[in-house]
């Protein structure tokens, strides 16, 4: 059965339809909002876009595997994003990484962890090096990591 | 030193309307709204502003190039990617303080005549899109947007628009194509966007902190910005009080770095700092006495860029710092012009074999040339971005090659010891707790 947005999200996109001289520049704020509906942007997602912005599937599919932030797959319940790049690297990036993989049961680009709560990648600047090593979970960034701390936020996901 | 463009940061409810009004916010606009555009171009001209987003071009003189018979709508981008490492200073900005990011983008809208006007956000600031968001909201329901402002006539509206995660989208026709709604693949210019820009329309694209600055030159004259022109630094890396730093154009780098960053933590030592973000040639400790403004650093071999620090102490491979700033190069280039996405793709491949212990002699030579022929040779920036570390500017003497001097000569040492020794010269492991 095709998708559709759900009432709210449709208002949303209502709303995101009347800022822009054209559909097409819609383009990324309807592919936030439907990944925020539907978890991530699977084929049947991309039609309904597609159908929403009257464009060929296509075009869309063209936007999707270029941005890194759309997903085609699921992801983890807590999707981690561990700044790898150098302001982060030089202050233990790279051991954070290790040290999620133990804690979380999977490892860094290998899907969901067995409880589905976990995915993990690794990502270029986020633009918080003052407060590094950092990582993004989901919408939020999580700044100055230390294992102390990686803890506590774990165990906390791990009973949400 | 005061703080200007930080002066609400630490306040409590810094974001609301209320709040930044109670501090003197708004007052900049009714003055601005009473100039003519072209004096606003004018003063932006007198004050000598320089683009904060990375190449450092006089605003004043970008306003100007839009074309005056073009009867097209104008369109402000207000560039708000932010997604050169090292750089985070615009995020201070939009989350502690978004109403003068909307003054500032109101005014600036003023001066070139535009009547709509998109901050694109890097899609991973969440939370500064959201406060933008709510403080566009309170804008308008105060009559600072929308139709008639302030009664003088001018209609604005600003909307926040997402990106999705690719550095490209900050270069200035990549946002552009990006804001389309498409892939954020850099144009050829010409035309350049003040001609042809979004929409097939004329457009300025300018950097966040760019378009703040039109508001403390009306509140304070184009003297007082001549003498005191305020700037945030992003200080990164192996420092005792990493953060975002204001401070007058031009202080010295060291300056930086032990007084207000509290210097290098552990009793390490200085090693070597990369001035203006990922993408600018790296300075040795001896080469760090230089004052942060465009024009020193750029006598120093290096840019100020977007003005982000990246400190690194003796614990720092060289080698390895570089291979990590090329991945992220490769990773980043778009695809679209042979010499970038397949030089950079090789950077990546020596400079790894090297860190890990399979590198030749030859390779040095080999980065060297691969830098030198991307640069110069793509259609946007990006390539000599990831060039200039490699192998520094170009120098005019040499018919525009790159003068070599980056990371592989200033620390060639260190290079030819991992070849030679397959193994690391730096043995001291960075501690993380
Ligand atoms: C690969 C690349 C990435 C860039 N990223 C940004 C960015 O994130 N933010 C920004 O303001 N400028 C960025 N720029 C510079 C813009 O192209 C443009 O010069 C700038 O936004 C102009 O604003 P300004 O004159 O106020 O500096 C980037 C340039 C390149 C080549
Ligand atoms: S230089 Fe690189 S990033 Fe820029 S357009 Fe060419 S391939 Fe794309
Ligand atoms: S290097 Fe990690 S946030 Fe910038």
């Amino acid at each position: 059965m095709a998708l559709e947005f759900s009432p709210e999200k449709k208002k949303e996109v209502e709303w995101t339809l009347t800022r822009y001289p054209n559909k097409q520049a819609a383009m990324l704020p309807v592919l936030h909002i439907a990944q925020y509906q539907f978890g991530c942007i699977s084929p049947e997602v991309m039609e309904l876009v597609a159908k929403t912005l009257d464009l060929p599937v296509s075009r869309v599919q063209d936007v999707v595997t270029f941005y890194t932030m759309f997903h085609e797959k699921p992801v983890g319940k807590f999707h981690i994003q561990v700044c790898h790049t150098l302001s982060c690297a030089i202050r233990g990036g790279s051991q954070v990484v290790d040290y999620l993989e133990n804690k979380c049961g999977v490892k860094c680009n290998d899907g969901i962890s067995k409880d589905g709560k976990f995915s993990i990648t690794k990502v270029e600047c986020l633009g918080s090096c003052g407060t590094a090593p950092m990582m993004q979970v989901n919408d939020d960034y999580f700044e100055n990591l230390t294992k102390e701390r990686i803890d506590q936020l774990v165990n906390k996901w791990k009973s949400e | 030193m005061e703080k200007v463009l930080t002066k609400m940061v630490g306040i409590e409810n810094s974001q609301n309307i209320d709040v930044y009004l109670k501090h003197g916010g708004y007052q900049a606009l009714p003055k601005a709204l009473k100039m003519t555009p072209d004096e606003l171009i004018q003063m932006m001209k007198d004050s000598g502003v320089r683009g904060r987003g990375g190449a450092g071009f006089p605003t004043g003189m970008k306003w100007s190039f839009l074309p005056k018979d073009n009867p097209k709508p104008r369109y402000l981008l207000c560039n708000a990617d932010e997604s050169e490492p090292g750089t985070f200073k615009d995020r201070v900005l939009m989350e502690d303080d978004p109403h003068q990011v909307i003054e500032g983008l109101i005014i600036s809208s003023f001066a070139i005549q535009a009547h709509t006007c998109y901050i694109y956000i890097r899609g991973e600031y969440v939370t500064g899109a959201k406060i933008l968001h709510k403080a566009i909201n309170e804008a308008y329901e105060k009559g600072y947007l929308g139709k008639n402002i302030l009664g003088s006539g001018f209609e604005l509206d600003i909307t926040v628009h997402r990106g999705a995660g690719a550095y490209i989208c900050g270069e200035e026709t990549g946002l552009i194509e990006s804001l389309e709604g498409k892939r954020g693949w850099p144009r050829i210019k010409p035309p350049f966007p003040a001609v042809y820009g979004v929409f097939g329309c004329p457009t300025i694209v300018n950097n966040v902190e760019t378009l703040v600055t039109p508001i403390h030159i009306i509140n304070r004259g184009v003297q007082w910005w001549k003498d005191n022109e305020p700037k945030l630094y992003c200080m990164s890396g192996h420092l005792t009080r990493p953060g975002t730093y204001e401070a007058k154009i031009g202080t010295n780098l060291m300056e930086l770095i032990n007084d207000h960053c509290g210097g290098i933590p552990n009793g390490r030592k200085l090693k070597a700092v990369i001035p203006g973000g990922s993408s600018v040639p790296v300075l040795r400790a001896e080469e760090c006495d230089v004052a942060m403004d465009f024009d020193a650093l750029a006598k120093a071999g290096s840019a100020l860029g977007s003005a982000g620090c990246m400190v690194m102490d003796d614990t720092t491979c060289m080698v390895n710092a570089l291979w990590n700033l090329m991945k992220f190069y490769s990773h980043e280039s778009c695809g679209q012009c042979t010499p970038c996405r397949e030089g950079t793709h090789w950077l990546e491949m020596i400079c790894g074999r090297i860190e890990t212990g399979r590198g030749r002699m030859e390779d040095l030579e080999l980065m060297l040339e691969t830098a030198n022929n991307i640069a110069g040779r793509t259609i946007c920036p990006l390539g000599d971005a990831a060039a200039w570390p490699v192998a520094g500017l170009p120098d005019k003497n040499k018919g525009g090659d790159l003068n070599g001097q980056s990371f592989v000569n200033k620390f060639r040492e260190e290079f030819e010891y991992h070849i030679t020794n397959k193994k690391c010269k730096v043995t001291i492991p960075h501690e993380w707790n």
